[in-house]
């Protein structure tokens, strides 16, 4: 009873362990998003279903389809697609609240204050942003299956590929969130979008894979600083690899590095947002 | 010593100019003890909060809470601390209950202690009945008081409070300094800054009253009062401050009079002993058009004045 009791009265010092923390700041994020389930749901799924619906059902109806348009096409536009959700579930889920959070209401501090380094609250806003995007992607695959007019041909042919550049992506546009988020300011936020978020969109090799760009070599060259290129190319190579798609190591490599490069931008900007 | 800061220093640096928040100071806190921050805005005392908090990287000193080096061990030291800073931050996506019953998980309680522990913060601080609403539904006062509630939900050892009564109405800060005063009951260390001189005289047992960075003095309220300043200050307000220098020409010859100093619409005396003076002050201002006198006994704030030759406020 006495050593229960003792025990008890000081269950902070005793029985914390950094991953309990850690594991307590997902667990707060999955009751928030379970709150919020409608309209998560409702922004990962509007733009895949619209851009489906467009390009994939609206335009071969209607006659338009050409190249772009055609029946290969919506093979072409799953992976990107994915690699777009999966990009903004991070700028949604990371970038858009922490700037809030650190420019407004500074409520993340109850979450710095945990008994577990910093950095770690950064990295637990990656990985549970990952988790929806993840989901998110997942999400596109049942939608490309049934929107377009004409059938997608997509198989699984590793799923280690498959895997692997599902949580890189999705650990990558959480650390893309980050950096954005923590160096942004609120005010700013919708600027980003227009400098950022837009133009890595549509020069990710999302509507058309990379090897076609050898047409304007300069460009080809260019968009290699761009992840999501890596994002949906590493998907394309996954699920469609009769697209042409970059090999896959130096697909892996080079999110590896995208992700390097994000995470020390996203934490130099988190920590000067936190410590003085 | 619970809290022990040494040589304490920080300097902010940009490219345009250096500015010294805190400047060499040495204090210790005891177990169990009351403790006040007492200085005006920018006196370095929200910047001395931050370091102990772990939340500012000091340029020189060290910092001991309950013995761990905040600069070495951060994340082992906010085990030990409590924080209620100045803004609101209170989690906004989760209702009262569950920002007290995360907040004990990132302690590592199990659900069912974080579950109790949080019910009996709520009985505690009389906040039962909001436990399913969301910070933006309550008025800042009780904001406020979950904040305490939710600072020593983990069984800190220290908590320290930043201006815990700016920006709350006088009812509400009358609960908060209840509160403050039971956490204190329950053995539990308190420090906090304020520019209040009648919180800082309400509730604290030691005040440590800080000015440009540094400690001027330090010692319970009453002994800074007797010791320091034991001056009465009167006021008076004048129709014209054309009078100002002939009155107080007038005034610095009484013999009770300490000194006799303008202020923006009149004079501010400080005279050793009230006894018998007010007489003498009458006859004084007669015919000067003296529009009012207030008259202050010696509180921190004639302290501080006595200290620094300004006003709190100012």
């Amino acid at each position: 009873m006495s050593s229960a009791t003792a025990i008890s009265t000081f269950p902070a010092e005793q029985r914390v362990s950094y991953t309990g923390a850690f594991v307590s700041l997902m667990l707060r994020d999955f009751r928030v998003l379970r709150r919020e389930i409608g309209p998560f749901v409702t922004r990962i799924i509007m733009q895949p279903l619209l851009f489906l619906f467009v390009f994939t059902f609206l335009l071969p109806r209607i006659g338009q389809a050409n190249d772009v348009g055609g029946a290969n096409f919506a093979t072409i536009l799953l992976p990107g697609l994915m690699a777009v959700a999966i990009m903004f579930c991070g700028i949604a889920s990371v970038a858009l609240p922490l700037s809030q959070e650190f420019g407004i209401t500074r409520e993340i501090d109850d979450r710095v204050m945990c008994p577990l380094p910093v950095w770690a609250v950064a990295a637990e806003k990656v990985c549970f942003s990952g988790l929806q995007s993840i989901l998110s992607a997942l999400l596109v695959l049942p939608l490309a299956i049934y929107v377009p007019a004409t059938p997608v041909y997509f198989q699984i042919t590793s799923w280690a590929m498959f895997i692997i550049t599902l949580i890189l992506s999705s650990l990558l546009a959480g650390a893309l969130g980050l950096a954005i988020g923590s160096n942004v300011k609120p005010q700013q936020i919708g600027l980003v979008f227009s400098i950022v978020v837009v133009p890595i969109t549509f020069l990710g090799c999302v509507y058309y894979p990379w090897e076609v760009l050898s047409h304007l070599r300069w460009l080809q060259m260019a968009v290699l600083i761009n992840p999501i290129v890596y994002m949906s190319e590493g998907l394309r190579a996954a699920l469609t690899p009769g697209v042409p798609h970059m090999p896959d190591v130096a697909i892996i490599l080079a999110m590896l590095a995208s992700l390097a490069i994000l995470w020390a931008i996203g934490i130099r900007g988190f920590l000067r947002n936190v410590i003085s | 010593m619970i809290v022990d800061i040494t040589g304490l220093t920080k300097i902010y640096r940009d490219k345009h100019q250096s500015v010294t928040a805190v400047d060499g100071i040495d204090l210790a806190v005891e177990p169990g003890e009351l403790f006040g921050l007492l200085g005006p805005n920018g006196a370095g005392k929200t910047t001395t909060i931050g370091v102990c908090t772990t939340r500012t990287l000091p340029t020189s000193g060290r910092v001991h809470i309950a013995g761990v080096d905040v600069v070495a061990q951060p994340a082992k030291a906010r085990r030990n601390i409590g924080v209620v800073p100045q803004y609101n931050t209170l989690d906004r996506s989760l209702t009262i209950f569950e920002n007290l019953y995360f907040h004990c998980k990132y302690f590592g309680f199990s659900g069912a202690e974080a579950r109790d522990r949080s019910n009996s913060l709520l009985k505690q601080f009389h906040l039962l009945e909001r436990a399913k609403s969301f910070p933006s539904q309550l008025s800042g006062g009780l904001q406020q008081r979950i904040q305490i509630a939710r600072a020593i939900a983990h069984r800190p050892k220290v908590l320290f409070l930043d201006e815990p009564s700016a920006g709350l109405d006088p009812q509400s800060r009358i609960a908060m300094w209840e509160a403050v005063r039971e956490l204190r009951a329950e053995g539990i260390t308190v420090v906090l800054t304020t520019h209040y001189m009648e919180e800082a005289d309400a509730l604290c047992e030691r005040v440590a009253i800080i000015d440009r960075g540094k400690v001027l003095a330090l010692d319970s309220p009453e002994k800074l009062k007797t010791t320091l300043g034991a001056n009465t200050r009167i006021e008076l307000a004048l129709r014209s401050e054309d009078s100002a220098s002939p009155l107080a020409e007038k005034l610095r010859a009484l013999p009770q009079i300490r000194s006799v100093e303008p202020i923006s619409g009149g004079l501010r005396l400080l005279a050793r002993e009230i006894e018998g003076l007010l007489p003498q002050l009458m006859e004084a201002t007669h015919n000067h058009g003296v529009r009012d006198i207030s008259i202050n006994e010696p509180s921190l704030e004639t302290v501080f004045i006595e200290l620094t030759g300004r006003d709190l406020r100012e």
